[in-house]
């Protein structure tokens, strides 16, 4: 059983419960209370800049540094993986499966140069 | 839902299920590839598995999965997942006339089952909510059969995942497939040039303020991310110095 265990976790278990949590709270937000109400009119200008930040606030450290720093190399699979994605998504104008294809060719990017060439 | 039998029973259950279908296949290879992303992050089987079944939600499983990894505290990890899951406030805020009329636990239940695709299917289909009891039976049904199908294959599919990512070596580096997973995301809600702009705070401060402790330079980031979008927003909307069109 153990690679089904491995180093399972009882606190991360009870985040991913949470996490559960959490898309019923955002997916019923507005339609969990009979009452109807609404947000304050800031709160709602701020909504519609807060998924795209809280994505660049995870992204980019996992793409720029390492072990904490800064990277100081460009010999480093993911910056062009990256690009190599995002040239993807804004030649398809984010048409279809677009997120799909920013993937795939980030990988074709990707694997070679972190495989064969160790960056 | 899609337990009730009186939404099974409604032709609209087909319709939606069937206007999901064309979309299933690119649902799927997005579900198995989060959940490869899920075990190459590290999580255990058990770990991917109870997420792949119970979240239901790509973009906030992929952006929790680093700051799992990173051992960030619980609550830090719900905000992050409830930020990047922000659209689906204002989606529930449109849904709200159209479900007022369930019981709560129906609500709840369905409003977990209706992601991204689920909303811009439904909404389209039904521009506006039902006013009688028969239309409001053909919108459930409709909802049921749309988010039904969606939860099983991308629930399926992300189940596939998990277990074939543990016959793949983790040198290979497949986990960074969750983080372009993020930045295709990103590019998609990249539309307007303000939030590019939030982008590039919220990119930097993470960064910056990544000494912090406890993950918490990503809060500290959509915090000033969204402050600054709000001041500059406020100062073009004074019309102090610009003539420019909001995009």
């Amino acid at each position: 059983m153990s690679w089904l265990l491995g180093e399972t976790d009882g606190w991360t278990l009870l985040t991913i419960l949470g996490l559960a949590c959490v898309t019923v709270v955002a997916r019923s937000f507005f339609f969990i209370l009979d009452k109807e109400w609404a947000l304050p009119t800031w709160a709602q200008r701020g909504l519609q800049y807060a998924p795209i930040a809280a994505l660049s606030a995870v992204i980019v450290p996992e793409i720029v540094m390492l072990q904490g720093q800064m990277i100081h190399t460009l010999k480093d699979a993911r910056l062009y993986a990256v690009a190599g994605g995002l040239a993807y998504f804004f030649w398809r104008r984010g048409q279809g499966q677009a997120v799909l294809g920013t993937i795939l060719s980030g990988m074709v990017v990707y694997l070679p140069l972190h495989i064969g060439l160790g960056w | 839902m899609f337990f009730l039998p009186a939404n099974r029973r409604h032709p609209e259950y087909r319709r939606g299920f069937a206007e999901m279908a064309g979309v299933a296949p690119g649902i799927a290879a997005w579900g198995l590839m989060t959940g490869v992303a899920m075990v190459k992050s590290g999580l255990s089987t058990v770990e991917a598995l109870l997420m792949a079944t119970t979240v239901f939600a790509g973009s906030s499983q992929l952006a929790a999965m680093p700051l799992i990894q990173a051992g960030a505290p619980m609550w830090v990890i719900l905000a992050t997942g409830f930020c990047v899951n922000l659209r689906f406030v204002v989606f529930s805020a449109h849904l709200r006339p159209y479900l007022m009329h369930l019981p709560r636990w129906q609500r709840l239940i369905t409003g977990y089952l209706s992601a991204d695709l689920t909303y811009v299917l439904f909404t389209k289909r039904y521009p506006q909510p039902g006013v009688d009891a028969a239309q409001k039976q053909a919108q459930m049904a409709y909802l049921a059969g749309n988010g039904g199908i969606n939860w099983a294959s991308w629930v399926g599919s992300s189940v596939v995942g998990v277990v074939l990512a543990n016959f793949v070596p983790t040198a290979w580096g497949l986990g960074f497939a969750g983080i372009l997973a993020l930045v295709g995301m990103l590019a998609s809600l990249a539309n307007t040039r303000m939030r590019w702009v939030s982008a590039g705070v919220a990119g930097s401060a993470a960064v910056a303020a990544f000494a912090l402790p406890l993950k918490l330079n990503i809060l500290v980031a959509i915090a000033a991310a969204v402050a600054v979008c709000l001041l500059l927003e406020a100062n073009r909307s004074a019309g102090a110095d610009t003539g420019e069109v909001a995009p």
